[in-house]
């Protein structure tokens, strides 16, 4: 067993654990950081197994995009909360999209 | 969860209906009585006896789920280990699936002239199969318009003030006028070179939507507007995926007729070489920039450029 | 039959993986944790996937200097087929989110079951 199998060995026990760690968190943000920590070292056990084309690809998109999306859902959520619930009417929905359309 | 609760107990309800008063229950089916029938149900549901009952309810149909569940994932995992326990050893060649991969890697550099066999076998052999994924990210960046735009605009109006800020930050500024160009150069150089190192349009794209991405949160959105309206987004990704398919389906025609392929495939290892997949490179990287920042920009403002 | 599943650790550890992105997605009841399960099963897939094309002391198929050493790559099948799925499931993820943005605005929860009784409720109010 070489030093780079036990590496491996190692990245795959951290991966469970951040799998795990997602249900044990109790707020939402720390859950996210922790699925960004997840895809992060998911893009270093690829470049372990040879494929660089998708330990780019997950680099950017798993730990860049989709963790950035979750954390721009979760501003705005807070930001729905910060608002009035008495003007969210379920209503005006469909109002608007009869105004945007020409 | 109370009704949830009415649901359960109409539904209860629908076969007991001889066993029940008929002075007290009034008539379900005739429409004016809806209210009437409600008001009923509340005083039934309110009793004490009754709420012990849904209570024992609710709890046992959670039990019920959670035991399901459990034993569901227990069996899914154990089946699926069984499965690998049977399974070819790991990090050892598997002759049976070696055929496709072999014929890749052999005859991959001739027949497509990359140096990248994954970016030869996504952009030529299974070139088609890439343009349907280019067009589910197109589709995405529809659905999220269409599910974010509509019901921000004339609120935010109505407001008065914008729902995001600008920051204020200098350490941002001077942190994003340095890292964005070096973002967007690292980006560029890995949709470029898709066909002679790892990379491509896929990753590259990210890349290029990330430094757009990094460029308006640390700059504003009014230096990204300048280039990015909704128009021209629109008429980018119209540009790349027209291209893409018109390409691909003259080069699918040709050599489905049999007929000679003017396209050249260069000397290998050269930046112009491998055909066709230095441009669908371009193409798709276009496509995901685009998708990317405009899904930054959607959910972060609810808008893409000014519309 | 022991002994080739922990030759097979690799896949093991993503089924595993999977298993649990499952579990996530059964039992939390906030739908931001539920898509985050289901990010946690394509990627175990994907880790399966490409575990499958893996041989060992074999290169990364970039062919240096235009010569072709057969026996010398890994599978490049399964490496293509994965960069599909990952773009594949970020379109996914970000339509979720949009929808998840969109229940919340007009429920303001994002517990599913809390969801699920309003929609029965508006149901009912719809009917009268």
């Amino acid at each position: 067993m070489t030093l780079l199998e036990i590496f491996k060995i190692i990245l795959l026990v951290l991966l469970i654990v951040c799998a795990i760690g997602v249900n044990l968190t109790k707020r939402l943000l720390p859950a996210i950081i922790i699925f960004m920590a997840y895809s992060t070292i998911m893009a270093v056990v690829w470049t372990l197994l040879e494929s660089p084309d998708l330990a780019i690809t997950e680099a950017a998109v798993g730990a860049g995009i989709t963790s950035i999306l979750f954390f721009l859902t979760l501003r705005r959520i807070g930001r729905e909360e910060l608002k009035d619930p008495a003007d969210e009417d379920p209503s005006a929905d469909s109002e608007h999209a009869k105004e945007a359309r020409p | 969860m109370k009704e949830l609760l009415r649901a359960w107990f109409r539904e209860e309800l629908s076969g007991m209906e001889d066993f029940l008063d008929t002075e007290e229950k009034p008539d379900i089916s005739r429409v004016e009585h809806k209210s009437a029938v409600r008001k009923w149900e509340d005083t039934l549901l309110s009793s004490p006896e009754m709420q012990k009952m849904i209570h024992m309810r609710q709890r046992r149909y959670r039990t019920l789920y959670r035991v399901i569940a459990v034993i569901s994932c227990i069996a899914f995992i154990a089946i699926m280990l069984y499965m690998i326990a049977h399974l070819p050893r790991y990090g050892f060649k598997n002759p049976r699936a070696d055929v496709i991969a072999r014929r890749y890697i052999e005859q991959g550099l001739e027949e497509t002239g990359a140096v990248n066999i994954v970016a030869g076998m996504i952009l030529d052999y299974r070139a088609f199969d890439t343009l349907g994924e280019s067009f589910v990210l197109f589709t995405a960046l529809v659905c999220a318009t269409i599910l974010l735009r509509f019901g921000m605009r004339d609120k935010e109006q109505s407001v008065g003030a914008p729902v995001y800020k600008t920051s204020t930050d200098n350490i941002i500024h001077m942190i994003g006028f340095f890292l964005v160009p070096a973002i967007l150069m690292f980006g560029i150089y890995i949709v470029l070179n898709g066909h002679l190192s790892p990379g491509g349009g896929f990753s590259g794209g990210t890349i290029l939507g990330s430094a757009l991405i990094i460029m308006s949160a640390s700059g504003g959105f009014d230096i990204t507007d300048r280039i990015f309206t909704y128009k021209r987004l629109n008429i980018l990704t119209f540009i790349a995926l027209g291209f893409y398919s018109l390409s691909k389906g003259y080069v699918f025609f040709v050599g489905a007729n049999g007929m000679h392929n003017p396209i050249p495939k260069g000397i290998p290892g050269a930046i112009l070489s491998a055909g066709l997949i230095l441009p669908l490179n371009i193409a798709v990287g276009m496509v995901v920039a685009c998708t990317m920042y405009g899904f930054y920009s959607l959910f972060e403002r609810g808008r893409i450029g000014h519309a | 039959m022991l002994d080739t599943l922990l030759n097979n650790y690799q896949e093991a550890v993503a089924m595993i993986l999977f298993g649990i992105g499952f579990a996530t997605l059964l039992f939390q009841r906030n739908l931001i944790r539920k898509l985050i399960g289901m990010n946690i099963m394509d990627a175990g897939l994907f880790l399966f996937l490409t575990s499958l094309g893996y041989i060992h002391g074999h290169k990364a198929p970039i062919l240096e200097g235009g010569k072709i050493i057969t026996n010398t790559y890994i599978n490049p099948v399964p490496s293509g087929l994965v960069l599909t799925g990952i773009v594949v499931s970020v379109s996914v993820t970000a339509v979720m989110l949009a929808l998840t943005v969109r229940l919340y605005r007009r429920y303001h929860t994002l517990d599913m079951d809390e969801i699920y009784a309003m929609t029965l409720k508006e149901r009912e109010e719809g009917d009268e």
